[in-house]
């Protein structure tokens, strides 16, 4: 036998000497005591026989009547006998009400952690990677349907929404995109100073600095800012657009959301990208003249003599090439996500990380597949 | 019903507004404990901003508010938490966390207030959703995955959660189908006698009016112009209310009784 806590609370008390058989239940069984109404069962349940005396219960609400249902209950799980009586009238269709709710049938659903669950969830994650991956090919395709569509009827290409979206994505764009490979290019010239002056290699920094924020450096760095802060607005906006069933009702009206919201999201990407890199490796290698000038000691004559030398058109071409196709993949990675979104404000949060974290490793890949293509082709 | 005089809402000369523009013009309206009343009125002639305002999701400009016989002006935010954790409110679109699943909503109010045991909570929390009319499979849904109905269900067990004294309703039967509305009235009903719950609710439905409410009070141009049953209502001085509960064609409910009545 077991003599818990709950025995000296005033909710349920002992009133005989003998080990307590008979209790009597007062105060308020309410939610307010539901700690204390927590303990009293788990102290009591299936420990015993005893009877339980309700005539003094003041307040009674469904915590109480659940926590007398399972003293009763227990009763009949374990040998034990319990009993209740004098539980006022007013009192009773509660009780009854809740005694007919089933008994806790709450524990199939536990989830159990074996080899098995671990395997079904890894299935299930390969599983959707592969369904994102799908939804983005698909998303291609049927951009690509659209324009094809689109280029025969030139009249329905949505021009007005375009031109929004290239102010949001292109113009509004360009201050932070200025800044951020600005500041890049001071860093790289200044790293570029401080290594090679060691080895008197001065002025191949200036070499350095221009191929690489022409071929590599100026377009990744816009390709990703540009997913961040506009594949997550796309991700975002046609996601709350599905969940308030915008897009159900754009397609019952016989439109296809693709050609109206999609195509002049990723018509304007696509033209914003090449204009952004171009004035992002120009502020770069600005901000590289510069910290030539102030921390290498390099007049800007020099620097651009030097860099008139080492760059040639190659390389410019070599960056901007991959522009539009790195606004594409963004584009359509970001509208995928987007209409990927189901009914929860978790969902479309988890879809526009996964949209920026999808479209910047899409970026890095593309980046690596024309690295490989430039190379054999001679660029 | 066994009623007692005291109001559990006691609304003096209330007056709420945005910048120069008066939605409720010094309304004063009382709920007596164990009632259920219906507040109609036409569409933005300030239902909701009334509900809104009293359980305080809504600043008033003047006039005086008291929930369970304390002025929720002069309160700390002790007792504020106190009465709010006293009343249930059920929103119009149910408002159930979407991240949470059904259950794990109806445990949320459990889980911040009663610090009890997750056995527990759970045994509580399926009999509620139980006495709503959800089973235990409904509980481990999302909202995402509800009907409307099994929405509306499921809001009511969350707002029912605490076992509060009173509800407040938002329009709890809007887009339900006929059937459903009234199996929701008289759920209603039920709970309001088993729990002993006094109920504010907002509503549009003839039907809800008709079979839950015991006093009806109406709205027109931020007033409220009339309050009684539905009979003193048919024979109202305002010729809104007049309208709105007799002179319409192809209302079953009413025309039926107003037939009886001539």
């Amino acid at each position: 036998m077991r003599r818990g806590p709950a025995l000296g609370s005033e909710l349920l008390q002992p009133i005989d000497d003998d080990g307590g058989t008979k209790f009597k239940a007062s105060g308020a069984w309410t939610a307010d005591n539901a700690r204390e109404l927590d303990v009293i069962a788990r102290d009591l349940m299936g420990a015993r026989s005893f009877e339980i005396d309700a005539t003094d219960i003041k307040a009674f609400d469904t915590f109480g009547a659940r926590t007398l249902y399972r003293l009763l209950r227990s009763s009949t799980m374990s040998s034990c006998d319990v009993s209740l009586h004098g539980l006022p009238q007013h009192y009773g269709d509660l009780f009854n009400r809740v005694s007919k709710a089933a008994d806790n049938p709450h524990a199939a659903a536990e989830a159990s952690w074996s080899l098995n669950s671990v395997v079904s969830v890894l299935g299930q994650n390969v599983l959707r990677m592969e369904v994102g991956l799908l939804d983005f090919l698909a998303m291609v395709g049927e951009i690509g349907n659209a324009a094809v569509r689109v280029s025969l009827n030139p009249r329905s290409f949505r021009l007005t929404s375009a031109v929004n979206q290239l102010d949001r994505v292109g113009w509004q764009a360009v201050p932070i995109i200025l800044l951020i490979t600005f500041l890049i290019g001071c860093i790289i010239a200044q790293q570029g100073f401080f290594h090679f002056r060691k080895f008197g290699a001065d002025e191949y920094v200036v070499d350095m600095v221009g191929i690489l924020i022409l071929r590599e450096i100026g377009v990744l760095i816009v390709a990703i800012m540009v997913a961040g802060r506009s594949g997550s607005a796309y991700t975002a906006e046609l996601g709350s657009m599905k969940m308030r069933e915008e897009i159900d009702a754009l397609r019952t009206m016989g439109l296809d959301p693709v050609e109206i919201l999609v195509l002049p999201r990723v018509v304007a990407l696509i033209i914003a990208l090449p204009m952004l890199d171009f004035l992002g490796s120009m502020a770069a290698l600005y901000g590289s003249g510069l910290t030539a000038w102030f921390y290498g000691h390099m007049s800007p004559e020099i620097f651009i003599a030097r860099l008139k030398d080492a760059i040639s058109i190659t390389h410019f071409k070599v960056g901007i090439i991959k522009a539009p196709f790195m606004a594409l993949a963004i584009g359509a990675v970001a509208c995928a996500e987007g209409f990927a979104v189901k009914g929860s404000a978790e969902s479309l949060g988890r879809q526009t990380t996964s949209s920026v974290v999808k479209s910047i490793f899409l970026v890095i890949v593309l980046d690596g597949l024309f690295a490989i293509f430039f190379a054999s082709i001679g660029m | 019903m066994g009623q007692s005089i005291d109001p559990v809402i006691r609304v003096r000369d209330l007056v709420v507004g945005f910048d120069d523009f008066i939605v409720l013009d010094h309304i004063s309206l009382d709920l007596l404990r164990g009632e259920i009343l219906g507040l109609v009125g036409g569409s933005g002639s300030g239902k909701s901003v009334l509900l809104r305002t009293i359980i305080g999701l809504l600043q008033k400009k003047e006039g005086s508010i008291e929930v369970l016989g304390s002025d929720i002006d002069h309160m700390s935010y002790e007792e504020r938490r106190a009465i709010e954790r006293r009343c249930g409110v059920l929103f119009q679109h149910g408002a159930l966390f979407s991240s949470l699943t059904v259950l794990e909503n109806v445990q949320f109010p459990m889980r911040e207030y009663l610090g009890i045991s997750q056995g527990f909570m759970d045994d509580v929390a399926l009999a509620k959703l139980d006495m709503v009319g959800l089973n235990a499979r409904d509980a481990e849904k999302y909202p995402s995955e509800l009907s409307g109905g099994m929405t509306k269900r499921a809001a009511l067990a969350r707002a029912l959660a605490l076992d509060p004294e009173i509800v407040f309703l938002d329009e709890p039967t809007s887009g339900l189908d006929p059937i459903s509305a009234s199996d929701f009235d008289a759920l209603i009903r039920t709970l309001q006698q088993t729990l002993g719950l006094t109920v504010f609710m907002v509503t549009h439905d003839l039907a809800s009016l008709a079979n839950v409410c015991d006093r009806i009070a109406a709205l027109v141009n931020g007033r409220v112009v009339a309050s009684g049953t539905l009979e003193a209502m048919k024979v109202s001085a305002d010729p809104w209310v007049r309208t709105y509960f007799g002179e319409r064609k192809g209302r079953p409910v009413l025309s039926r009784s107003a037939r009886q009545r001539e």
